[in-house]
């Protein structure tokens, strides 16, 4: 059956057609869509696949190892960035191994469109020493990960997909197969294998040291690396993930004159590369993200071999790739047009017309206006856009949880006041232990919950802090008498500049709760929310 | 056969539902189609665009590569010229006349109606008004679809069995107004191009 699906909702029916048990995840652009798929899905409800959020991208991971522990079938999923947060628990479980079949989701973001880097989640797998798979298209997508539980169980391995924002985010007609079912709970044979006590670990590190040589060779016969015989040797073409796609497109007889080596699974299959290496003059490697396959193949094909690609400029050093900057590569004639008519101006991204943030920020300015030294730290959410104009509000912010322990730094370094504004998911992803270390310390910063009661600018999921906030503060010590709520509302802007005031003033730890529900919630979810507001502070 | 469409708007403008009508009456066709789009912080009022790819053929490329679009269908005029440099030699401008006022440095509108009207194949309209007269302004977008139609590719029998298949939910109301909407745009162009 033809079903027409994003790249990420075809991996998640391939996910949940390969006998899935549970999804965990964080939502983080570009990868939200592969657990909503799972989370709307009749199927999933049915099979009772577990699909809810989880507070931040290691606690997912955790949950997802846990349940691969049990024997299940399980999946974690986050954005690129989002793997460092998690980086703790992928380094180690590459090392405890797995006992049902577990992916690792990586949506990474060339271009930038919606994150704060470009890093390459390719050098993560390999740092883990894990298999790794890179589909080119949807279809793709669907196959490589019911494979992916396959191979993980074949192993015992976490498997790391990787996905770009562009096959995420594009859709095609994806013909759907079978679907299996779920692993029975079994526990793992050999218990030790999860207890990464140094005598234990080393078993499980010489495993994993000793299978490389298996999952290469593996990875050198998969269906999914492909050598496409091309009659002129005078260049050779490595083209990995979606990147074979924008290759084909220059070439509108869909044959392609150059040897073609398409990859879609790692580790770097070393024998077709050479194979490529001793049949052409030249090679051209095509990947979306960081120059991974290029600097490793340069250093072991040695330097008098011809490889060209970012590193040496035929392509962008950043950015995504496209049919275009490919063809420039091949050396066709086009000239890529960046000028477009004098009377277009940027439109930039910007907080919704209503949104309380906007009311937030207002009350900010107005404060900066009385201080010099004031700092204000943000942090990643819809309220990141306070960081441009009209507001200009915030002087930093780096990943999420990071606006609280800069604030504290900064406050250290002796300024004052040292504002963070955070959201309130956030806060639960990752700002709870970063205000319990300032409480500890007594130090002198005010930390603005900016609670819209969602994780907004993902597309208003549900936030684990509803409804929490309030006890979460006091619980990590904050002073009741700094533990203050108000509605970023316009009429009471001068109500809420004096409150904030009296809290910058305070010197040790403030909390305030800037509380109004996000304007892009459904109005079922308003009034469930109702139901669970936090209570009034008496 | 192989047909570009580039949709261009402002995030919340209703492009990707226009995309969501052409890629479900290309499947309903058995062509193939590929259609990318903008999701997270660029949708908060910010540029977006989609491309959409249909053909007859294997259809590599998410992305519609420079100069090869047939046509751009925008839902506001200045966002119509962002995407210019991917439109073909002979391709289409199809927009609504209507701007969308969120930013301080948004430019003279007859200037931008000049630029429009250099190129020989464009439809401007008052796609907005059309849609308020009609009893349903949230149609803007399907009115521009209809005006686009007879260069699109796609039977518009399929057109209109997709908006009736995404509408259906909310009602036959809701698809009846926007089967109008789409006849009003289609009437519309034609007298404009003619």
């Amino acid at each position: 059956m033809k079903k027409l699906l994003l790249g990420n909702e075809a991996l998640a029916q391939g996910a949940i057609d390969a006998g899935l048990s549970g999804v965990y995840a964080y939502p983080g652009t570009p990868s939200t869509e592969i657990t909503e798929y799972i989370q709307r899905s009749k199927l999933a409800k049915e099979l009772t696949i577990h699909s809810q959020w989880s507070v931040n991208e290691k606690t997912a991971m955790e949950s997802a190892l846990g349940m691969s522990y049990a024997g299940k079938r399980a999946m974690a999923v986050m954005k690129h960035v989002g793997l460092n947060v998690a980086a703790d628990v992928f380094m180690n479980m590459s090392v405890s191994g797995i006992n049902g079949g577990l992916v690792v989701v990586v949506a990474d973001d060339p271009s930038m469109h919606s994150s704060q880097n470009e890093q390459d989640s390719r050098f993560y797998g390999k740092f883990a020493m894990v298999p790794m798979l890179e589909p080119s298209n949807q279809q793709e997508a669907y196959d490589i990960t019911k494979y992916a539980f396959d191979l993980s169980e074949k192993y015992s391995l976490p498997v790391l997909l990787r996905m770009v924002t562009r096959l995420s985010h594009s859709r095609a007609g994806v013909n759907v197969g079978n679907s299996i079912k779920q692993n029975n709970i079994h526990l793992p044979k050999n218990a030790t294998q999860f207890s990464l006590i140094p005598m234990y670990a080393r078993n499980r590190y010489n495993y994993l040291v000793n299978i490389q040589s298996d999952i290469l060779e593996n990875s050198e016969n998969s269906y999914f690396n492909e050598f496409i015989k091309g009659p002129n040797t005078s260049l050779g073409i490595i083209a990995s993930g979606i990147a074979y796609n924008y290759l084909m497109e220059n070439f509108e007889s869909g044959k392609c004159p150059y040897p073609i080596l398409k990859i879609s699974q790692y580790p770097i299959p070393k024998k077709p590369i050479k194979k490529l290496f001793n049949t052409c003059k030249k090679i051209l490697v095509l990947e979306d993200g960081y120059p991974f396959i290029e600097e490793a193949i340069s250093d072991f094909l040695g330097e008098n071999r011809n490889v060209i690609g970012r590193l040496s400029g035929a392509i962008p050093r950043v950015g995504e790739l496209n049919p275009d900057n490919i063809a420039n590569a091949l050396g066709f004639d086009i000239v890529i047009d960046e000028n477009l008519p004098k009377v277009v101006s940027g439109r930039p991204p910007e907080l919704c017309v209503g949104c309380g943030h906007r009311d937030l920020f207002d009350a900010i300015n107005k404060l900066k206006t009385e201080t010099e030294s004031q700092q204000v730290f943000g942090d990643i959410g819809c309220y990141a856009l306070g960081a441009l104009p009209p507001y200009n509000s915030i002087d930093a912010l780096i990943e999420m949880g990071a606006s609280i322990t800069m604030a504290k730094g900064a406050a250290d370094a002796g300024i004052h006041p040292s504002i963070a504004i955070i959201g309130d998911s956030t806060f639960t992803h990752s700002g709870m232990t970063g205000l319990l270390n300032a409480v500890i310390e007594k130090t002198p910063i005010t930390v603005i919950i900016s609670d819209n009661s969602a994780i907004a600018m993902t597309g208003a999921q549900d936030s684990s802090a509803s409804g929490r906030l309030i006890d979460i503060c006091r619980g990590l010590g904050v002073e009741e008498n700094h533990l203050k709520v108000i509605t970023p509302l316009h009429k009471n802007l001068d109500q809420n500049i004096d409150l904030i005031r009296e809290e910058l003033n305070y010197n040790g730890v403030s909390v305030i709760i800037s509380q109004r529900p996000c304007v892009q919630l459904p109005k079922e979810k308003k009034d469930k929310l109702k139901k669970i507001k936090n209570v009034s502070l008496n | 056969m192989k047909t570009n469409i580039l949709l261009a708007g402002v995030g919340g403008q209703g492009i990707l539902t226009i995309a969501a009508i052409l890629d479900t009456a290309a499947l309903a066709s058995n062509l193939h189609l590929k259609q990318s789009e903008v999701h997270g912080m660029s949708q908060r009022g910010g540029a977006v665009q989609s491309h959409v790819r249909i053909s007859d053929t294997k259809i590599y490329s998410d992305l519609i590569p420079q100069g090869k679009a047939d046509m751009i269908i925008s839902v506001e005029p200045m966002e119509l010229l962002r995407y210019l440099p991917f439109l073909k030699k002979d391709g289409y401008l199809i927009t609504d006349s209507n701007p969308f006022l969120n930013i301080t440095d948004y430019p003279e509108l007859e200037e931008l109606y000049t630029e429009i009207k250099s190129y020989p194949n464009h439809i401007l309209i008052d796609a907005k008004k059309i849609a308020k007269d009609l009893g349903n302004s949230k149609a803007t977008n399907i009115v521009l679809l209809g005006a686009a139609s007879s260069i699109i590719p796609l039977s518009e029998e399929s057109l209109k069995q997709a908006i009736k298949t995404l509408f259906q939910r909310k009602g036959d109301r809701i698809v009846t107004k926007n089967i109008d909407a789409f006849n009003k745009g289609k009437e519309i162009a034609t007298e404009t191009v003619s």
